[in-house]
Order: structure tokens, then sequence, then C-alpha cells
């Protein structure tokens, strides 16, 4: 057993299928994005107990009694995650098939850092492969949302 | 139904034949002249709004949504733009050539007018004797005394809106516009898309969906080994239930009730059987000799004053000759390409991230014409469905294909079928290899008085319902197989293919432009962004450079020496007067390099000037690292600034990844870049801050944003290259092994 966005998931099938295949064919989650199926592009980020993690080569047996998070996990349109609003509000994105995953890693780097330089952000964003050339505005958005977090939840 | 629209069909999507005959009508509206196939309003106040165009991430829709939103006066939030279908909207070819803010947004805002025109006419006659204006404010009419007399939807009832459209009202001029280049609007695709929500065709799950994948010969010529063929038509007779496999010449499908059953059968299947390889592939190592040695056609594109054959030159005169090379590049979607098709035994339905939904029909209907039982046009609709970014002619039209031949197999039920990476990578077309000389002489006052562009490539184009034989991979894989169609270059007058750009928007007084068209096809090659004028540009300004070079002269200054279009002074002005590290170059340090460049984006689009600034790495084995870019464009009215901003920022950074980096490998027997590894992209930490600079003029018509910058980009990084290295490097992409090779080079010489 296993939670994905809070919820608890029992998995009957082979334990070797990927957490993407599980994620997209029987939870029915949309987020988490086809690339590569080898983990260099990014698209199936999710985060496992907080940490980033390609879910397309991640096989499910190692997500056991863990929390996994998805974009949906993050937030809605009605409660949006900060990362959620400021790519909204940045329009960071064209086509947006990268954004999901962009926006997973971008969450688990507020959480550890929530005032990132601009050059910790393109570390944490480096994995991820973007085709379109939207990074500027992504790493404006995650920038952006920094404050917004920050403004939410004072220290 | 189309009857009038026949005509158009064999060149949809290069040019609007508009010498019909016809009253002439904004963009599409030309071709697509019914009210009622852009528009239709609720009750509720919504306005359905149809269009041909597809997303491609280019924010059409949204500029679509402002464009409606404007001339009507309804809020955004009540404007529903519905993307192309066959069953529904506009025919308006392939959404491509940055023609979609002109051609279906110039006929939406006209389309729009009329409506508005009608309904304000029944307005007026409901508000019979008081006189005055009749204004229009959130898609309700109101007289002067404020009382409302309807909305779009009640004054229009009983109008037929299948009406041809007359041409006689008028949209709004600049000053009457409240949205257009001002609104901060929201991208009307993104919500779905930062949430997660399923929006992509990837998302899409019918009910009874089966997954298709395909097993693909590595190239064109390749084929199944005879043992490997008798195993699999073994292998089809002794499958489990659930999985169904066939062998259709060379298209190997694979089909099961699960995604994960697919990918595991189709896995086991391509780790048990081999190919032969076909026809050797070129030597990637030596492309410019595969292309002046390749079977070719010659045409003599463009021809002003003297004749400029070899030999003929005055020989006075300060003469220069250069030759420009650019690799094979893949269009290299992150997504990959999907589609779903179902077959109920009498009709096809398809949903795909085509750019072409009507050419994809036509071809698909060409490429069933042998069955038993063949389909017929009105027996196919197609939806478009957002895929990821395509950059150009990709996957899209063959995986419908591929997934069309599945379903005609596996009747009753939709049969959604993907690619693999290693598939998108080496299966999609590829953007042509390119090899531009160029040859000028200057008089003694140093102008340039004659120019030669001679060129070599393939065509630019082998995109579906252009040619008597479809252009779909499947078509020429299947037993009946089909050779696939030479990729061919639309007309200069349409903006051309490989010789797009490749004539200078200088004053030259003596000019010859000459393409030598490849008849051979050794990789498999289509429209990619900006098509030839990304080589042609980045030829073109590197070697106005030269020239400026060798006169001696400012590059800037020698550039406008020869330039009488305001709009391309106004654009190469502002970018050196905007930009923040310009001025300053003069005092860098070294291995810190500046270039400059522009373009006007097929000689009638966008104007576009770029300015670079590079950093040399210490050690020779280490890329360049693109600092800025400044970019200033002209793309007449603006309709959405942040979505031009977006669009020419996004190609800066596109085609910085192309000339910094990207080169499709192959060895004599395949294509060998086939994952991320092996066909890296800009990363995160690679992309250089980028400084766009709109100029605004409410009084143009608009043009597309979406490839003026990708030519600009390349020359004004090979200029920077040239300056902060001493050498000028010709090869793409400016890699530290082409550098090095130019650096050999010059010391030999």
């Amino acid at each position: 057993m296993f939670h994905v966005n809070q919820h608890p998931v029992h998995f009957a099938g082979d334990d070797k299928a990927s957490l993407l295949s599980v994620l997209r064919d029987e939870l029915r989650l949309s987020g988490p994005k086809f690339g590569c199926g080898e983990g260099e592009c990014g698209a199936c980020m999710v985060l496992v107990d907080g940490q980033p993690q390609t879910a397309c080569n991640l096989p499910v047996w190692s997500v056991q009694g863990k929390q996994v998070t998805t974009v949906e996990g993050l937030g809605t349109p009605q409660c949006p995650h900060p990362l959620q609003s400021a790519f909204m509000q940045e329009r960071a994105g064209q086509c947006g098939y990268c954004v999901s995953g962009i926006i997973t890693s971008a969450a688990a780097l507020l959480t550890s850092n929530p005032s990132p330089s601009r050059e910790d952000i393109v570390q944490a964003l480096d994995t991820h492969l973007c085709r379109c050339g939207a990074h500027n505005r992504m790493v404006r958005a995650v920038q952006y949302a920094a404050t917004l977090s920050n403004l939410a939840s004072p220290s | 139904m189309r009857g009038s629209e026949v005509g158009v069909a064999t060149e949809r999507g290069f040019v609007i034949d508009r010498k019909d005959g016809r009253v002439q009508l904004p963009g599409s509206l030309h071709t697509n002249r019914r009210l009622s196939q852009w528009l239709g309003f609720d009750e509720s106040g919504v306005v359905n709004v149809y269009t041909g165009k597809v997303e491609l991430g280019q924010g059409i829709l949204t500029v679509l949504q402002l464009l409606a939103a404007e001339e009507l006066d309804v809020p955004l939030s009540l404007v529903h733009i519905h993307s192309a279908s066959t069953a529904r909207g506009p025919d308006e070819g392939v959404t491509s050539g940055s023609l979609s803010v002109q051609d279906s947004g110039g006929a939406l805002r006209q389309a729009c007018a009329e409506a508005r025109a009608l309904a304000l006419g029944r307005a007026v006659a409901l508000n019979g004797q008081s006189n005055g204006a009749i204004a229009v404010r959130e898609g309700h009419f109101y007289n002067v005394q404020g009382a409302s007399l309807g909305n779009y939807s009640s004054l229009l009832q009983g109008i037929d809106l299948n009406i041809e459209c007359s041409g006689v009202a008028r949209p709004k001029t600049a000053t009457e516009r409240r949205l257009l280049g001002k609104a901060q609007v929201s991208r009307l695709d993104l919500a779905d898309k930062v949430f997660g929500q399923a929006r992509f065709i990837h998302d899409m799950r019918l009910p009874g969906m089966l997954h298709g994948r395909v097993l693909r010969p590595p190239t064109l010529g390749a084929a199944l080994d005879a043992a490997s063929a008798r195993w699999l038509t073994y292998e089809t007779t002794t499958l489990p239930p659930g999985l169904r496999c066939w062998l259709d010449g060379r298209f190997i499908a694979a089909v099961a009730a699960s995604e994960r059953e697919a990918e595991a059968f189709a896995s086991k299947l391509t780790a048990r059987i081999q190919w032969l390889s076909g026809a050797e592939l070129p030597d990637v190592n030596a492309l410019d000799v595969f292309l002046t040695s390749a079977p070719k056609e010659t045409t003599l594109a463009f021809k002003r004053g003297e004749s400029l054959a070899k030999g003929e030159w005055p020989i006075d005169g300060l003469h220069h000759c250069a030759v420009y090379l650019k690799p094979y590049l893949a269009h290299a979607s992150i997504g990959t390409s999907c589609a779903i098709a179902q077959w109920d035994g009498q009709r096809l339905e398809i949903w795909t991230h085509s750019q072409g939904i009507h050419n994809l029909r036509d071809d698909i209907v060409k490429a069933l014409a042998r069955e038993p039982v063949a389909v017929t046009k009105d027996a196919i609709t197609i939806h478009h469905v957002e895929g990821s970014g395509c950059y150009g002619h990709n996957g899209a039209d063959d995986v419908a294909f591929d997934a069309v031949l599945m379903a005609l197999r596996c009747p009753g039920q939709p049969v959604r079928v993907l690619w693999s990476r290693e598939q998108e990578l080496i299966h999609s077309p590829l953007g042509a290899a390119h090899r531009v000389e160029l040859r000028a002489r200057l008089d003694a006052s140093g102008r340039i008085s004659h120019w030669q562009h001679e060129l070599w490539a393939n065509g630019y184009s082998s995109r579906p319902g252009r040619a008597a034989v479809p252009t779909l991979l499947a078509a020429s894989e299947r037993a009946d197989a089909v050779t696939l169609p030479l990729p061919i270059n639309p007309p200069l007058a349409a903006g051309g293919g490989a010789d797009r750009n490749a004539l200078p928007a200088y004053v030259l007084p003596h000019l010859q432009v000459i393409n030598h068209r490849l008849t051979v096809m050794p990789l498999r090659t289509s429209a990619m962004r900006a098509l030839g004028a990304y080589a042609n540009v980045f030829a073109i300004e590197s070697f106005m450079e030269e020239l400026a070079e060798q006169v001696g002269e400012d590059s800037l200054v020698f550039r406008k020496q020869h330039l009488d279009d305001p709009r391309a002074l106004a654009v190469l002005d502002t970018v050196v007067q905007r930009s923040r590290w310009w001025d300053k170059r003069g005092q860098e340090s070294e291995g810190i390099g500046h270039g400059l460049a522009w373009a006007r984006y097929k000689n009638t689009g966008a104007w576009c000037a770029v300015l670079a600034r590079v950093q040399m790495a210490k050690q020779a084995s280490e890329p360049v690292q693109v600092l800025n870019l400044d970019v200033a464009v002209d793309v007449g009215m603006v309709v959405d600034l942040d979505g031009v901003i977006n669009q020419i920022e996004g190609g800066a950074i596109q085609s910085t990844s192309w000339t910094i980096k990207e080169q499709v490998r192959f060895d004599r027997e395949r294509i060998t870049s086939s994952d991320w590894s092996g066909y890296p992209l800009l990363r995160f930490s690679e992309v250089p801050e980028v400084c766009v600079h709109v100029i605004d003029r409410p009084d143009e018509p608009p043009l597309g944003a979406g490839e003026a910058a990708q030519g600009p980009v390349a020359a004004a990084l090979a200029n920077a290259v040239c300056s902060a290295l001493g050498v000028r490097v010709r090869e793409l992409p400016l890699s530290p092994e082409n550098l090095l090779r130019a650096v050999h080079a010059a010391n030999r010489a």
C-alpha cells in the first residue's frame, strides 16, 4: 500500500510496473506525463515523500509505504498552489506538456528553500526539458510563487 | 456543401487563392465564406467561435478569443473557442507558416464585424423612433436612454447565419479598440495544464479503448528479415486472448486492452525481430559532400539584373565567397506522437494533434483507396485535440494513420496509439540538411553590386494532402506500399520552402537565387519551424558580417547602407538602442563576443532584429555559453502582447538550442540520436536572458511571431562567436567540435 495525493492505493498487479503507468492507467491521473520512459525529460515528475522523482522509470514496489504527490495533489482550481497561480499569472508555458512536471519539482524546491535564488531555481529545474523555450518564464513564475508563499505564511 | 472549395483543395495550406473572381474577403474567410462556419450565438450569451487553426502551444486560441471579444464587445469569458474539426467550422488547411493570426484572425475579425452589423441593424429597427447611437456593452445592445434592446442571440434570432459574408462591415479601427495589444489575459489552455487536468490527446480515455504500438523498420528502406517474419506470423496465431498482432508488409501492429500490456507486448516483439538495413545513409561527417553530389533538380528561384554564372562576374571590385552548412535537425517534441481512431464498420472517427486535419483526411482516403471497402472522405470525421508542441511536421499525422489501421482491424473499439521516445526521434520527419554557397562582389565604393545565393537541400514539406500519393509513413510500409513522395517546396510567392528568405531584403542591383532540390531522400524530411529561413538567414547575415569586415565598415552601418525599408531600419535601431549591454561591448573582458543579425520572415512577415552576447568556454571541449539575446520585433498590429513576447522568446531559445547543440546523428545504417542523451536540448542552466522589444503598429495588419526569430538568432550567435573567437564558424551547430575544426582550418590557411 502507498498513498497518492493522500489517498491510499492498493495495487494488486505486477509490482515491477512503473509508477507512471499506475498513476495514469489505474488512478486515471493526467498530470504526470509520458515523455521518454527513461527518466531523462522530467515530464512525469512526482514527489515521493517530498522528493522529486521521475515516475516513468520507478517501479511501483519502490514506493510501498510512501507518500506520492502529483501536480493534482499540489492544488486545484479552487485552491491552487502558489506555483499554479504564478504559472497562470506569468503565462509560464507554451504547449504546457512539461509544465506539470516542472511545477512538481519547483514545489519540492520551495518546501526546502522558500526563498530560492535564480541559480537555485535553475539548478532544481535543470533535469527538466522544455522544447518550446518557456524556461525564463517558468523561472520567473517560481520566483513569483516564492513571494506568494512567503506572503501567505509569514515566518 | 463544399463544392466552392474544391478549387483550393489541391494546394491547401500554401496560399489562399484570391484570384477566383469572388469578392475579396480577409484571411480564410475568402475560402470559408459563410458566417455560420465561424460563429454561433447561444441564448445564454455564449459566443461559439469555430476555427480551422489549432493550438500548438503558440496561444492562437487566446488570440482568437481576444479578437472576437474585441469586435463583438462581449466578455472574454463568454467567447468559447472550438478547436478544428472536420465536422464543423472552416477548413483552413494547415496551421503553419506563422499565418494563423492573419488568416484565421483576419477572417474572424471580419465575421464578427458582420455579425455585429446584423445585430446592430436589428437593434436600430427595434429602437424605432428614438434615434441616436446604439451602444454595445458586454454583449448587450443599449439605446441612448440605457434601455437594453437584447443580446446577440436575441437580436440575431431568425437571421440565417448560413449566409456568405458581404465584406462590407468594417472592423474596429485602432482608436475604437479596447483590448488588443493592451489586455492582460489568461492563456485559454494553460489552467488545465498547470492543474494536470486532462487536456492533451494523451490524456483522452474513451470507453473500451484499446492500446496499440507499432514496430517500425529503422529506416525508410529497411526490411524485416525472413526468419523474423516467419516467427511473427506464427506468433500471431498463438497469442493469448486480449493481445492482437499482425504484420502488413513492414508495418507491425501490436494491440492490447491496457497500455501496460501493449507496452510489454511491443517490447517483447521488438526484442525478437531483426531488420535488414536498407540503402546506405550519407556520411554524417561529410554532409557537404552528400548535398553537392546527390541527384538534384535545379531551379533559378529568382533573378534580377545581370546573370551571375561562374566566370562571368565583373573582374574588378572585391569578391567574396563562403559556404555555410546546417545539419539535419529533429522536431524533438517532449510528448510523443499520439492518436485515437474508432471504426464502427461504416464511419471512421479520429482524434489527432495534426496541424492539418483536412489534409490528413485527404491522405487517409488515398491511403485506404485499395482496401476491400474503401473509406470515403464523407465517412471520416477528424477532431483536433492538443498535443505536445510540434514545431512543424512531426509524427502527428503518421500516428493518426497508425491508429486508423489498427481501428479498422478492431471495429467498434477506439484504439489509442502512442509512439515511443525513440520512434519520435527517428521516425518523425526531420528538418533538412542544407548547404548555402554565397558569392558577392562589392564595387569601388564598398557597396554590394552582385549577389548570388545557391542552396542544396531536400524540399521542405512532406505534409499530407498535397501529393497524388499519401505521405503517411505506414502507407510506405504496408504490403501494398507506396513510395513516399519527395518533399516539395512551397512556391516562393507563398513563402518558399528551402528558398524561404534566400532573397536578402537588401538593396542589391544584381541578384540571383539558385535552388538545388535533392531528388533522393535517404532520411525523411519535412517542414520544421521557419523552413529554409533558418539556414538561409544564418548564411546571409553571417556573410553580411564578413563583407562588412572586408570593407572595414561597422556591420550595422554596412547593413543600413543596403536597406531602404523603414520597418527594417526600425527594428535594427530599436534593438541597438534598447539593449542594456550593446553599447558597452567595447569594455567587455576577453572571451565575450557580440553579434547582430536581422531578417523579415518570408520577406512578407514579421521584422526581427537580434543582438547576441556569448561567453567562450575556457576549455575547447566545452560549449559556448549564450548570455543574452535582445530581440526587437515588428508584427504589425499587436493582438496579444504577452503572446508575441512568448513566441519570440520561445523561438529565440529554441533557435539557440538548434544553433549551439543540435544535430541528428546517424551511422551508415540508422539514426543513432534516438534518446535525449543522443539528441540533447538546451537546458535551464544554458538558457540565455532574453529581452524582447515589441514595436506595436496598431494601424498595420497583424503578422505571426512564431518563426521570426529563428534565423536571426542563429546568425547573431555565429557573429558573436566570431567576434569572441576571431574565427568564422560556418558549419552548424556551433559545437566545440565545429569550433575546433574552424580554428584548425584558419590556422592552416
